[in-house]
């Protein structure tokens, strides 16, 4: 059969059982989009190429699929950047298609020229810069085997305009990937699982710090057994909520700089702790001499690199997380009574409560929309974050329940990625309510996929948190520099409400406290259009508690009204 | 401490580059890195020395191995290897001080490969230890140039 590489392209696309892309057309992918034209593969055409990229991921991370982004040379691919580091520091399996300049061009600063593979040679798995047709169909196959093995990541596949175009006889290969270079990790360490078991039989104050591997190793359900079996409190990670239900006796919540404050005393007073597909990172652990000082650490992880990496553990195991859970449970037997651990536990949470003022003036508190839209949806909504104050209270005051209903740049923390990440998740999950809650500063970010939304018919809600703050850096202000408050004050902006309604959007602005939950009720409602409620919050709320940069978790501020 | 790392990797454009960029990323130190060609066309070999600890070496060892084209590491450091380096010194060398050099050269079992009317220069193989301690026998003579490939090696017996 004589094809060209872009039909080779959507061939092997559909093999890899691709049927949603999000891209944007250009140049030199023209051939990509001739083929597009009438394939069978719906694509989703963005407003901005960072809109597709956060699109697809935010599809990704609803469904659990690999998710598929397409862009033209130079300025398309440089636009998708941004988006390929969000889901580098996320783990999130993504195939990127990039155009290139024809082959002959390549290093003569053509028109829309640049060394894309270069560039995200330090923020991708793997890349690929494609160098002949017949190369076409394996370079895909692998792009998306490594993408989604191991520790899931992006792959950027770069492709020639001239290779797109050549036309040569394909005859589809079935076969397996093969890189002889690159092994799929199965199994485990028997001895260390063995060791395991014993610490945790031994613990008498043991702490389950779970992190977005259990949610990507589809391992809740096994994180869950080992928790109730063994009566562990669990606190999780942001990357990690929903892997434990969040209104579960045993949850302590998140950890780190803005946990709770009973989680980061538990970890604090630990005796065991049991990492689970986390990393150890700054913002967890804060000064890392001082973190769960008193405690042994088993520490499981697909990635062997993550073992050691920031701190010294005494049990690594590195494997797939669903599998060592299934064989650290299947070895223990489940105990019946609460220990004085939950005793200490239950008067640190009565003590320390997650707890927020009242507004002086009878504004709407931020935190309280947070809880109004928890209680509307029950925890069962799919939930995208941008990046900022709000994020930090929707991990506080909604209790994930289940894995993949938090979205959330936790890694890189890109401002603008909630809104397109909801776009796709509501792509890929349109059975479930999804929200975006945003900050006013993080909307206008890619605020232009407003457009994709409603092209689509995209019912996503975006709830902005708006306080005219650049809300996490005035606090920081605020905190550590004397109240400064430097270019945060963003109060010159649209009007939402208008904005939303430009583009056949639902537009809706709540000022009082009481009004909140109809304005939510009314939102869901709406099924074939994006809406925008404005909120119109407290403008110097903080976030806490908060465990200032550097310091160890015990010394938190805040949080005591 | 010094770490010889000996890293089998596939013969592809810009796999230099990702080793290098990686080092550089994560903030790992290179002393020296060579790369060639082995008896297997698709396949190429990098002798990297780098220093640091224990726990360092073990980081440097898991990043390189996430690297899809790495294939294999060996830290040869504590193993039975043969390691060597080769060395071009071009050193000033004036009728007086000629005899003097070449003594030097002879104990070294080192070579000269050119002599201009004020220079020799001088070829030396061997390990680190070796080329360092001939660089500090040849400066009280100046040394106006040096070129140093870096280290190659290789484990000793049939593994």
């Amino acid at each position: 059969m004589i094809c060209k590489g872009a039909e080779i392209l959507i061939h092997t696309l559909k093999e890899q059982g691709v049927d949603t892309i999000f891209g944007y057309p250009g140049g030199v992918v023209l051939p990509i989009y001739d083929v597009l034209y009438d394939a069978d593969i719906r694509h989703i055409l963005t407003r901005h190429e960072q809109g597709a990229a956060h699109a697809a991921d935010g599809y990704a991370r609803a469904s659990g699929k690999t998710g598929v982004c397409i862009a033209t040379s130079g300025p398309g691919a440089t636009n998708l950047v941004t988006g390929i580091a969000t889901a580098n520091m996320d783990s999130v399996p993504m195939v990127f298609f990039t155009g290139q300049v024809a082959s002959h061009l390549i290093g003569r600063d053509a028109f829309q020229e640049a060394d894309i593979t270069g560039i995200t040679l330090p923020i991708t798995k793997h890349n690929y810069l494609v160098e002949r047709t017949e190369d076409v169909e394996r370079v895909v196959k692998e792009a998306f085997y490594i993408a989604r093995t191991n520790r899931p990541g992006p792959v950027v596949v770069d492709l020639p305009k001239d290779i797109l175009d050549r036309s040569i006889d394909f005859i589809p290969d079935n076969s397996e990937v093969f890189i002889h270079s690159y092994r799929v990790m199965k199994g485990f360490n028997a001895g260390q699982v063995i060791n395991a078991v014993e610490l945790i039989k031994k613990a008498r104050r043991p702490v389950l710090y779970a992190g977005g591997g259990v949610i990507i190793s589809d391992a809740a359900p096994e994180l869950q057994e080992l928790a109730e079996k063994r009566k562990i409190p669990v606190t999780t990670t942001l990357m990690g909520m929903g892997a434990f239900p969040g209104n579960s006796y045993l949850s302590l919540g998140m950890l780190g700089m803005h946990g709770t404050k009973y989680a980061n005393y538990a970890i604090s007073e630990a005796d065991l702790l049991i990492a689970v597909g986390v990393r150890f990172d700054d913002r967890v652990t804060g000064k890392i001499e001082a973190f769960a000082p008193h405690a042994r650490v088993i520490h499981i992880d697909i990635d062997a690199a993550e073992i050691g990496k920031n701190v010294a553990v005494d049990i690594p195991i590195v494997g797939q997380v669903k599998e060592v859970l299934q064989a650290i449970n299947q070895r223990l037997e489940p105990v019946e009574e609460l220990s004085e651990w939950h005793q200490t536990i239950d008067r640190w949470k009565m003590e320390y409560p997650l707890r927020y003022p009242a507004s002086r003036e009878g504004r709407i508190m931020p935190q309280h929309v947070i809880e109004s839209i928890y209680d509307l949806t029950q925890g069962d909504a799919i939930i995208t974050t941008e990046v900022g104050q709000h994020q930090m209270w929707t991990a506080q005051y909604y209790k994930f329940k289940t894995p993949r209903s938090l979205i959330t740049s936790g890694g890189l923390g890109t401002m603008g990625y909630g809104f397109p990440a909801a776009i796709g998740a509501k792509i890929a999950r349109p059975d479930k309510t999804v929200i975006d809650i945003a900050g006013d500063g993080s909307i206008q970010m890619n605020i232009q996929e407003l457009g994709t939304a409603m092209q689509y018919k995209v019912p996503v809600i975006v709830c902005i948190l708006n306080n005219q703050y650049l809300g996490m850096v005035r606090q920081w202000q605020g905190l550590f520099y004397r109240g400064r408050y430097s270019y945060t004050d963003i109060s010159l902006q649209p009007d939402f409400v208008k904005l939303a309604e430009a583009y056949g959007a639902v537009g809706m602005r709540v000022t009082e406290p009481d009004q909140v939950k109809d304005a939510l009720l009314e939102a869901m409602k709406v099924e074939d259009r994006p809406v925008f409620i404005d909120f119109i919050v407290e403008r110097e709320a903080n976030v806490y508690p908060m465990v200032a940069p550097g310091e160890s978790l015990i010394n938190m501020i805040g949080g005591d009204e | 401490m010094r770490h010889t790392l000996s890293v089998t990797v596939d013969n592809k454009p810009g796999v230099l580059t990702r080793v290098a960029t990686m080092f550089r990323r994560r903030g790992f130190n290179i002393d020296s890195l060579t790369v060639g060609a082995t008896e297997n066309p698709t396949i190429s070999r990098m002798t990297i020395v780098v220093q640091g600890d224990d726990q360092i070496i073990e980081q440097v060892t898991k990043q390189l191995y996430k690297l899809i084209n790495v294939i294999k590491i060996v830290d040869v450091t504590h193993e039975r290897a043969v390691e060597r380096e080769l060395v071009l010194i071009k050193v000033r060398a004036d009728a007086s001080v000629r005899t003097e050099i070449m003594q030097i050269v002879e104990i070294f079992r080192a070579r000269i490969v050119d002599i201009g009317k004020n220079n020799l220069i001088i070829e030396v193989t061997g390990d680190s230890g070796k080329i360092d301690a001939i660089i500090e026998a040849l400066r009280p003579f100046g040394i106006s140039e040096l070129v140093r490939t870096g280290k190659i090696a290789m484990l000793r017996g049939c593994r």
